[in-house]
């Protein structure tokens, strides 16, 4: 084990996911892990057989369905849950936190409180009061103010075959960077540091709706150099999305954002690459998502960011279309014959 | 039908004091052991700025700079308090830097260090207020006595009402919100109060206010400017007010004041600052507040945690946000004219006093001779972190759970000092602090006359930006009284919705008739204007004879989405 200043406590990890299940392996090079599974079944197969998701976890690894015990043992925690479940982990988490702990969280998809009855849809516009990033919901949720996120190219599958790759730690808290940085590092994991939480959080959202986009042009057969198109006016789209709502310019410029939208556009392994493929090869969208293991955060992202767009009155083109095709019966043919048609040819405008 | 739209005399007793005896208060404490506290202030502040600036070259800088900027100052902005040896002091200085870059190192920088100490020094002894027990008693009784003569003889218009005690200050100026609160807390730790900022008036009222609640005296960081009108200097002095110099931005004067502040919280000393830095010149409440000060609260908080790591209480510093409402500002013209004049840069612009003891006399005697209240809200206490706290100074989550404050200030299980992690706390103080201001405000009835008015014709000029629509001759604005009514209904409405939402306050004679408010409301917005801004004409519609100052008045309101309900 590495030396470290940190004290001997072991780190936590919130959801075995497959993401969370390739961080806490990742964690268990330098410290013991506390990993929660709410699925008491989870735990004892991970105990019996050392295997999870196909993934061999470390011996350090110490599966736990005990969220109490997590927090009393870890001061700091990693978060790693799907968005739609992030705030009911911490309403649950919440009673047993305290102003010490801090939380790196690794979600990357929104939150969103409506009122009693409304549905996404049924609202007519989405600010940023109902809109929340998961730093955000942390902040409501607990005492905890130390918190930080993880956001880059973070394929779990290449992670757990140790390929090279890199992530942003991004956290208002110098400590919460060094600490996050101290925890994640090897030989084959580099971390970056960022100091706009918020605009880190939300590129990494962002770029899933690209991510469907990708697919779909994949699905209907294009290339590179459609691919190229698609990425480089994505990333403009998700600039003018993310500054509307708060972030800032910079991080949609690093490792979370240009980083993390070429690989995920690339990723035939991202679920949200796969929604988009086989909705171009003509699946139905609830078909595609009642057979896949894990939540494809983008089309959730796809209907918000779209609200968000009507409201803080943002030109997001591939936003809309795809909104088009996944909730209003247009199929991607269409989608892509419209954006081809655009009468909008300035390249950058917003440096 | 006449309704009466008085606010409800308050009946309450006047409060106790918390302490017995002067000798008992921190700040009499402080003042005792003067000397002693600012050896330390100075002996502190001197290894700190050491601290900072650790190599020579960096030091010779700073104090080269300080040298520059303070012989600057005392050539293009002197003002009557700067100490008679100013120039005399500094040209010394400048001496003793020029010889010592002669020397060779060793004795080089024990120069400089001596330099640095007797900048130090004379800057910790600038700032210290001056508390005599005496002469704040004399002071009390001069303000109490003088201020119910006045009320009495004014209001009561009979021969030998003059004498008569009728009427206190305590049914001109309302005092709303969590005293008891206050009063408990000021027992059990340290309070550091932060007012919003308005006026100069603010200074007196606010002392005026810490009195009437039983509390002892606190200590002021009061602006310098203030001592060069003779009556506020004296009152001032008598309160324990320290002074803070908004022309020195130097490092080591911040530094020294810093510690003074941080150093007075530390030994229980209960603190005022104005967080806003000064005063509120476009007339909105404070959105962004100077973190300097507030951040001494922090640093005293973890170095009571630090220095006593196993205790399992220490002494607790609460902050409690203050908002002074007002339906007149005798200086908003002035103000809201410097604040249009730098609007969109953000640069430098000299303290104007043109209010004198004489204009100030002669507001006072208005004040009291008209009706016009001011009302003072106290805010819910929070700790430094900007947690509400309870009527035991127990630090409450939102969901009511017990926190403790010392927590925030542990990393791997040990209090630790980090500068960045405290400045970013301060930073969310300083926001609670500013939306705890928005929800403590009191709305009056001017506010809303103001707000609706200017708002109103704002929009019947829709290609105007602002400053063109304050060029406009006074003469072509006119508001229908039918339209206006209406617009102040919807608005009103809406801030009882806020109201129950628990975003905002407002006073009790906001409730009363259309028609009444509204008369009330234009009668006391910036009543003692010699140009008001909102009047009544012949034809019984909205007119105004300074739509600036009506600005002014408007912003008050500025910051809760109302503008959509005109």
């Amino acid at each position: 084990m590495t030396s470290s200043s940190l004290s001997d406590k072991p780190v936590g990890v919130i959801g075995a996911g497959n993401f969370g299940s390739v961080i806490a392996n990742i964690l268990a090079v330098n410290r013991r892990v506390i990993l929660y599974a709410r699925d008491e079944a989870v735990v004892s197969s991970i105990l019996s057989t050392r295997v999870h998701r196909g993934y061999p976890m470390s011996n350090h690894v110490e599966p736990t369905s005990d969220l109490a015990y997590l927090a009393s043992q870890c001061d700091v925690i990693f978060p790693m849950v799907p968005s739609a479940h992030f705030r009911d982990m911490m309403k649950k988490l919440s009673p047993y936190l305290h102003p010490y702990h801090i939380l790196i969280h690794g979600t990357k998809g929104f939150d969103i409180t409506l009122p009693a009855g409304e549905t996404i849809e049924s609202v007519s516009t989405l600010t940023r009061e109902q809109v929340k990033t998961m730093s955000e919901v942390i902040k409501e949720e607990s005492v905890v103010v130390r918190v930080g996120c993880l956001a880059g190219p973070n394929l779990a599958k290449e992670l757990a075959q140790r390929q090279p790759g890199a992530t942003v730690v991004a956290s208002h808290f110098n400590e919460v960077k060094q600490i996050g940085k101290k925890l994640l590092r090897n030989d084959r994991f580099q971390v970056y540091e960022n100091n706009d939480i918020v605009g880190v959080e939300i590129a990494g959202v962002l770029k899933n709706i690209i991510a469907i986009a990708s697919g779909a042009l994949s699905g209907l057969g294009y290339g590179e150099n459609a691919k190229g198109l698609l990425i480089s006016r994505g990333a403009v789209e998700m600039i003018y999305l993310g500054r509307a709502l708060g972030g800032d310019l910079k991080a949609f410029l690093g490792v979370a954002g240009i980083g993390d939208l070429v690989t995920t556009c690339n990723s035939p392994m991202s679920r949200n690459f796969t929604v988009g493929y086989r909705l171009a090869k003509g699946e139905r969208l609830e078909a595609i998502l009642s057979d896949m293991t894990e939540i494809a955060e983008g089309v959730n992202t796809v209907r918000i960011a779209k609200k968000c767009a009507d409201h803080y009155k943002v030109r997001a083109l591939i936003t809309d279309r795809l909104y088009k095709v996944l909730f209003e019966g247009m199929t991607v043919e269409e989608a892509l014959e419209f954006l081809m048609r655009y009468p909008l040819n300035i390249d950058i405008d917003f440096l | 039908m006449e309704e009466t739209l008085e606010e409800k005399k308050n009946k309450n007793k006047p409060y106790k004091p918390i302490l017995e005896g002067i000798p008992d208060w921190p700040v009499y404490q402080l003042s005792k052991n003067r000397k002693e506290f600012l050896e330390e202030v100075s002996r502190k502040s001197f290894e700190l700025i050491l601290q900072l600036r650790p190599a020579r070259k960096q030091l010779i800088d700073e104090i080269e700079a300080t040298v520059y900027r303070e012989q600057n100052r005392i050539k293009r902005n002197p003002w009557r308090v700067d100490p008679k040896d100013d120039s005399r002091f500094w040209s010394n200085v400048k001496k003793d830097l020029i010889e010592a870059s002669s020397r060779i190192n060793d004795e080089a920088d024990k120069t400089h260090e001596e330099i640095l100490k007797r900048i130090v020094t004379r800057y910790a002894n600038e700032i210290a207020g001056n508390f005599k027990p005496n002469s704040y008693r004399v002071t009390r009784e001069l303000i109490k006595f003088w201020f119910s003569r006045l009320l009495n003889g004014a209001r009561v218009k009979k021969f030998g009402a003059f004498f008569r005690n009728q009427y206190t200050l305590r049914d001109k100026i309302q005092i709303v919100g969590k005293v008891k609160m206050l009063r408990k807390l000021a027992k059990k730790g340290t309070v550091v109060m932060v007012p919003t900022h308005f006026s100069n008036l603010d200074s007196i009222l606010i002392g005026w206010v810490i009195h009437s609640l039983g509390l002892p005296a606190f200590i002021y960081g009061a602006g310098l400017n203030l001592f060069n009108i003779k009556i506020f200097a004296y009152f001032m002095n008598s309160l324990g007010a320290y002074k803070v110099d908004r022309r020195k931005k130097n490092l080591p004067y911040l530094e020294t004041l810093k510690m003074y502040s941080n150093l007075a919280i530390q030994k229980g000393a209960h603190s005022l600052f104005f967080p806003g830095g000064t005063r509120s010149r476009s007339g909105l409440i404070e959105k962004q507040l100077k973190l300097g000060l507030l951040s001494t609260a922090l640093e005293a908080q973890r170095n009571l945690y630090l220095e006593n790591p196993d205790a399992t209480e220490v002494r607790k510093i609460f902050i409690v946000p203050v908002t002074l409402n007002y339906n007149f500002v005798l200086e908003a013209p002035d103000l809201i004219e410097d604040y249009l004049h730098v609007k969109g840069q953000d640069k430098y612009f000299p303290e104007q006093d043109k209010y004198g003891s004489v204009q100030l006399i002669r507001f006072l005697f208005k004040f009291f001779t008209k009706g016009s209240n001011i009302s003072v809200s106290i805010g819910t206490a929070l700790d430094v972190l900007g947690n509400y706290v309870d009527e035991d100074g127990h630090s409450i989550d939102n969901q009511g759970r017990l926190i403790h404050t010392k927590d925030y200030f542990i990393s791997n299980g040990q209090i630790s000092e980090d500068k960045q992690r405290e400045d970013e706390y301060t930073r969310m103080l300083s926001q609670k602090i500013v939306s705890e201001y928005h929800r403590i405000n009191r709305v009056f009835a001017s506010h809303v006359a103001a707000f609706v008015a200017f708002e109103l014709w704002q929009r019947k000029f829709p290609k105007l930006d602002l400053f063109g629509l304050l060029r406009l001759p006074e003469e072509d604005l006119e508001l229908d009284y039918a339209e206006f009514r209406e617009s102040f209904k919807r608005v009103r409405k809406k801030i009882y919705e806020l109201h129950d939402q628990e975003k905002v306050y407002f006073a009790t004679h906001l409730k009363g008739k259309a028609d009444n408010v509204l008369k009330l409301g234009i009668e006391n917005v910036g009543i003692f204007h010699l140009k008001r801004p909102l009047l009544l004409n012949k034809k019984g519609n909205i007119i105004t004879k300074d739509l600036t100052v009506l600005y002014y008045y408007h912003n008050r309101l500025v910051g809760y989405d109302l503008e959509q309900f005109i």
